[in-house]
């Protein structure tokens, strides 16, 4: 119980850590866009702003300080929730967040859920279906989790839309307004998952354990139902937050499609007019809502598999048995600091495969 | 029988090898393909939709898109090239620093990594772009700084998979330096991993840089990019469909063989090893 | 007569084009134990299963008949067959740590047993469950329910599946491989436990690799090579007087009770010459006291007449440290290696003597002690200085595949070593390579083979032809047979014999198994917990042991004979 709560609390600390790193290396990068400083939050050389703007964005930041005391008043002002005032939208960041950011959300829970609907009927589709099934359902799951949001969005309307007239073209407030874009939304995403779901399903079946069951008397639904469904989910779901991630990056696009209010068409509004306090304030809370899931989902997965979780008798048994412990990649121990430990593939880049290298615990 | 299945396995890698070398020649040689000039303005055929004279249609000035979507070809293949370079080439020299290098540097790199990964891909893509300014020389960079992080992590794992393997330690064994069991095993372990990577990059990257094009921040009409393309035709997605339609449909096409391609390169990586 | 519970005729199982059993016999009767035995490969765990309906996917069966009790199982249907499983037939799959779910406690995997073949309530099931555990032996029965297999050790996780088997309560009982993997001691419990229920009038179908291990247990041993059996009868004639050629090479195959530098299989197809044991009693009458050795293996210096040790290790000690827990792997281990001499090195698993071979061959920095190569500091050293010197200490290790590199075929991997690593190009070292493969017995065909492409024994013979290209005077052998069939490991011994009586190699030998290190060894060193506690002659520790857990180590496998 114990360690459990520990591996809670580091892990949260991780993720608080990663966050200020985020910060950090996003209060630094600005600084090198060229020229002056408080020219460039306002929109870049281009813009026309008003002198009494260019004061009070400087008195805002402080840039006539030196640079450790500008990073103080930045860390000052973000632990109080302070993310500085939009010039485009003049309003406070804060605020703008705050209206924009239910959007986005409800639209990436929408996807979340379609997501896992679809991802579950293929992997159980192509694994009850025979070889056949799982061939197409292989080639239908890579296709759709390469399509671009963008191509698939306009598909989506043209059928539905222009065509069917089903749905809305444009994101409407009720929920038929939200069909589309989260359809397009969740329809990659799904096929990452299946892929994903399909792969964990075929590898537990192949285990020992299924002998065992099925030589007690098990069927082939018991075998499926108490044992290797449960192997699949655990990978699954810890890979929630990493889904949750490319959502975000998705709703950019979505939102612009569908003129959907929400984090990511402002902030592609925002970068449009470089409108640097917006992007930054919204590029963070982006991060630690990604943050705040992928530690959720990681939690969720340890929860449901307990061997997962490491007691010290386990450890030194371990480390007796192999009597090579502490494997030199010691760091990704999961929950040292932040999200190194988790199985998720690589964040960005869709070949979980290819990823499997880190130890696990 | 047996070889018979085996080849047939291998038809969707072989299709997907054809598809992207098509895509090339049609990227060096747009003439061979489309002949006609890209940038032709003629009015009076506006809107026109797919027909025999215009296949893909024309757009709002009576250009002929299918001969805008060949010769896009190029300009598409070479920024997403330039991308996966960039994102490549980082994440190697992090990977390899990373993965070979003392404890702390691991630990240092490896967290650079950790914060990279913990902003949403295309998220960090567009903070880049606020940095580096709009256009096709500022996607192409957003692009491939905001892959590497994700490719590095892979490159590490591999490196470290690598460098901790019984045959690493045989030839510690046998008394084989450091640069000896660099070059003999380490290098060639992990050039079929990059190559795969770089398969698989280069679709996405495509696909990304296409995305930024299309919120209108990457590659600015009336250039003949896929991504301008779709940018050009973004507010008609309800009235002239065939303006976002073909040139998508170019990009998935790319996106989709690359994958193919990318993960029979990784399968029989995996098959060796 | 009583009616057999298994009656097997003419039992055949393909594979498509492959036969994997092609028409086996085999009868048992209640309360008798009939082995199966044979090598990976010949077919016996597939028959085994085929009882069950679950020769695996893809397996067409066959057979005139095969009936438990009075059930044709190859008549009935899904459902029928599941009611067998588990209820009248147990299978105890072969090893325990992957035949139980990780994710289910012990309790559980019971608890579904008695809930598919029993009317019992969920409190009665619960009851029954304690019970099972503590029929197989399980201390504290009332916490083990509620733990997970990665919880429990080897042996009480194999105990833990033979309770969920039992709660079935079969008629008939199926064990496949039960004891393999398992230290001795452990082994020797699970056979009593196995032994017990055949005398309670369950019969026992005992499916194993190891003629040793079934010695004393089986009523009727079947020995079986590719997918036929080819000799069976009582168990005292089968192990006692075999008639057939195959059989004998088996029995050969044991290095149990056979002398030091006696080839095991007569037949040897290695292109070193044979040795009679005639021959080598000189390498016995080496002039060496037990006082000298055992001065010497606590790491004084012997006196000046005995041969100086090749290799000294003094006070070698090692501690990992995992998040805050220290795990001491190696504690003050002394230990010294003749030049032609074999010093085998014995423990259980987890007893550190993996860690100790590290240590020697440098590939892990001790915390304190030191390793002496011949006179000069060999640990602790800057690898700089060692790496010239390197190429007198080869090493050998249980899974030889990982030792290659997967992108090298057989010939490039000899290439690289016969050049010192200069170089891979095989057409340059083509004599070389030629010589490297005859000396360990493997065809030139192999020559462009990538390892995985190789079997178990190949690959151990191709890292042993690897290791004496870099011309070695010490051979460290890290459990170089225990992933290999009996036959197989015979013929590696053998080789390895030959090899080092033909070079004057010293041969560091780790091994957990018992008899195999008293075959191979000169002088003997036990291992328990990081800690030396006895080292001396070989026949001396195995005749009189001084050391109280080396007595209870070889009490285990006196008592198996």
């Amino acid at each position: 119980m114990w360690a459990g709560a520990r591996r809670v609390a580091l892990r949260i600390g991780g993720a608080i850590l990663v966050l200020w790193a985020a910060a950090t290396v996003t209060f630094f990068a600005v600084r090198l866009i060229p020229g002056d400083p408080a020219q460039a939050f306002l929109g870049g050389p281009g813009s026309q702003a008003s002198a009494e703007a260019l004061a009070r964005v400087r008195a805002e930041n402080g840039f006539d300080l030196p640079l450790w005391q500008q990073y103080l008043g930045y860390l000052g002002r973000l632990l109080r929730g302070d993310l500085g005032t939009s010039y485009s939208l003049h309003a406070p960041v804060a605020d703008v967040v705050g209206e924009q950011l239910l959007g986005t959300l409800e639209l990436a829970l929408w996807s979340l859920v379609i997501a896992w609907i679809i991802a579950l009927g293929l992997a159980l589709w192509s694994v009850a279906g025979g070889r056949v099934a799982a061939h197409v359902a292989a080639g239908i799951e890579m296709t759709a989790a390469v399509l671009p949001h963008f191509w698939l969005g306009s598909v989506l309307i043209l059928l539905f839309a222009t065509g069917l007239g089903w749905f809305p073209a444009i994101a409407t407030p009720d929920a038929r307004g939200i069909i589309l874009p989260a359809l397009t939304l969740a329809i990659p995403l799904a096929g990452f998952l299946a892929q994903l779901l399909r792969e964990a399903l075929q590898e537990a079946a192949a285990q020992p354990f299924v002998l065992t069951a099925r030589a007690r008397g098990e069927s082939r639904v018991g075998v499926f139902a108490r044992h290797t469904l449960r192997h699949a989910a655990g990978p699954a779901i810890g890979l929630t937050g990493w889904a949750f991630g490319s959502l975000m990056s998705g709703a950019v696009v979505v939102e612009t499609i569908f003129a959907r209010p929400g984090l990511g068409r402002t902030l592609v509004s925002a970068v449009q007019v470089r409108d640097v306090p917006l992007v930054i304030g919204l590029t963070l809370v982006a991060a630690a809502a990604y943050l705040v899931v992928s530690v959720l989902s990681d939690l969720a997965e340890r929860a449901l598999n307990p061997a997962l979780r490491v007691s010290r008798d386990a450890l030194v048994e371990r480390a007796l048995e192999a009597e090579t412990p502490a494997a030199p990649g010691t760091f990704s121990t999961p929950g040292a600091f932040g999200t190194s430990g988790t199985s998720e593939p690589s964040g960005i880049f869709e070949q979980p495969e290819t990823s499997g290298t880190e130890p696990r615990a | 029988m047996s070889s018979l299945r085996r080849s047939a396995r291998h038809i969707p890698q072989a299709l997907a090898a054809l598809v992207l070398l098509l895509l090339v020649i049609a990227a060096v040689f747009p003439g061979l393909f489309a002949p006609g000039d890209p940038l032709a303005i003629n009015p009076a055929d506006g809107f026109q939709p797919p027909n025999t004279t215009h296949p893909f249609g024309t757009d709002g000035s009576g250009r002929d898109l299918y001969t805008r979507v060949i010769h896009g070809t190029g300009p598409s293949l070479l920024i997403g090239l330039g991308a996966t370079a960039l994102g490549i080439g980082l994440a190697t020299v992090l990977g390899f620093v990373a993965g070979l290098g003392p404890r702390w540097l691991d630990f240092g790199t490896s967290r650079v990594i950790e914060v990279m990964l913990a902003f949403p891909g295309l998220v960090l893509a567009l903070l880049v772009m606020v940095i580096s300014g709009p256009g096709a020389f500022g996607a192409t960079v957003a692009v491939g700084l905001a892959t590497a992080p994700g490719y590095a992590r892979i490159i590490r794992g591999r490196v470290r998979e690598i460098a901790g393997s019984g045959f690493v330690e045989a030839a510690r064994v046998q008394g084989r330096g450091r640069m000896r069991i660099l070059t003999r095993h380490i290098l060639p372990g992990t050039a079929r991993s990059l190559a795969s990577l770089a398969t698989l990059g280069l679709g996405q990257a495509i696909v990304w840089v296409c995305a930024l094009s299309f919120l209108g921040l990457g590659v600015a009409p009336p250039a003949a990019e896929w991504g301008a393309l779709l940018n050009d035709g973004r507010q008609f997605i309800a009235t002239f469909w065939w303006l976002t339609f073909f040139p998508g449909l170019f990009i998935v096409l790319t996106a989709v063989s690359a994958t193919v391609l990318g993960r029979g390169l990784a399968k029989t990586t995996r098959s060796v090893s | 007569m009583t009616r057999p519970l298994l009656d097997i005729r003419g039992l055949r199982v393909r594979f498509g084009d492959a036969v994997a059993v092609d028409g086996i016999d085999l009868r048992i009767a209640p309360g008798e134990c009939v082995a199966l035995v044979g090598e990976s490969g010949s077919g016996k765990s597939v028959s085994a299963r085929a009882v069950l309906g679950l020769a695996g996917p893809g397996a067409r069966v066959s057979a005139d008949a095969l009936r438990v009790v009075d059930t044709d199982v190859l008549r009935l249907g899904e459902r029928g067959l599941r009611a067998l499983r588990g209820g009248r037939v147990g299978l105890i799959p072969q090893d325990a740590l992957a035949a139980l779910d990780p994710l289910h406690t012990i309790g559980r995997e019971i608890d579904r047993t008695l809930q598919l073949h029993t009317k019992l309530g969920a409190i009665a099931r619960h009851e029954r469950a304690l019970e099972l555990l503590r029929e197989v032996g399980i201390p504290n029965p009332e916490e083990r329910i509620r733990q997970r297999p990665g919880q429990l050790s080897g042996g009480l996780r194999q105990r833990a599946l033979i309770a969920s088997v039992l709660a079935g309560n079969p008629a008939l009982l199926i064990a496949d491989e039960p004891t393999t993997a398992l230290d001795a001691r452990v082994r020797r419990g699970i056979l009593t436990l196995l032994a017990e229920l055949r005398d309670r009038g369950t019969g026992l179908l005992l499916v194993s690799h190891d003629l040793d291990a079934v010695r004393g247990i089986a009523d009727t041993v079947a020995v079986m090579s590719g997918g036929r059996i080819v000799e069976s009868g009582p168990a005292a004639d089968v192990l006692g007087n075999p008639a057939e050629e195959y059989t004998r090479t088996l029995l050969a195959a044991s290095p149990v009770g056979v002398p030091r530098h006696t080839p095991l299989l007569s037949a040897s197809p290695v292109g070193v010459p044979r040795h009679t044991p005639l021959l080598s009693a000189s390498a016995r009458t080496t002039p060496l006291t037990t006082e000298r050795h055992t001065s010497a293996l606590t790491g004084t210096a012997g006196t000046e007449e005995s041969p100086a040790p090749i290799l000294v290790a003094r006070d070698l000690t090692k501690t990992f440290s995992s998040r805050g827990f220290s795990v001491p792997a190696v504690r003050q281990a002394s230990l010294a290696l003749f030049p032609g001499q074999t010093l085998g090195l014995i423990g259980e698993s987890g007893s550190g003597k993996s860690t100790l071979a590290r240590l020697i061959l440098g590939l892990e920095s001790p915390d304190s002690g030191t390793v002496d190569l011949q006179g000069s500091r060999w640990v602790p050293a800057p690898e700089s200085t060692r790496r010239p010197n390197r190429h007198r200490l080869a090493a050998i290790f249980q899974d030889p595949l990982s030792t290659f590199d997967p992108r090298l075929s057989a010939a490039q991997i000899l290439a690289e070593a016969h050049s010192g690593g200069r170089s891979i190009h095989a057409a340059a070292f083509a004599s070389e390579i030629s010589a490297s493969l005859d000396a360990v017995g493997l065809p030139q065909s192999v020559r462009s083979r990538r390892p995985l492409e190789l079997s178990g024994g190949q690959r151990q013979r191709l890292s042993i032809a690897r290791a004496l290209a870099q011309n070695p005077d010490i051979l460290v052998c890290d459990e170089p047979v225990s992933a290999l069939d009996l036959t197989v490991q015979a013929r590696v011994l053998d080789l390895l014999d030959g090899l080092q009586r033909e070079r004057r190699l010293s041969l560091l030998f780790i091994s957990h198994d018992l008899d195999v290190i008293r075959h191979v060894s000169d002088t003997v060193a036990v291992m328990r917990d990081g800690v030396i506690r006895e080292a001396g002659p070989t026949e001396r520790v195995f005749d009189s042991p001084e050391d109280e857990y080396t007595r209870a180590l070889l009490a285990d496998t006196a008592a198996r004979g």
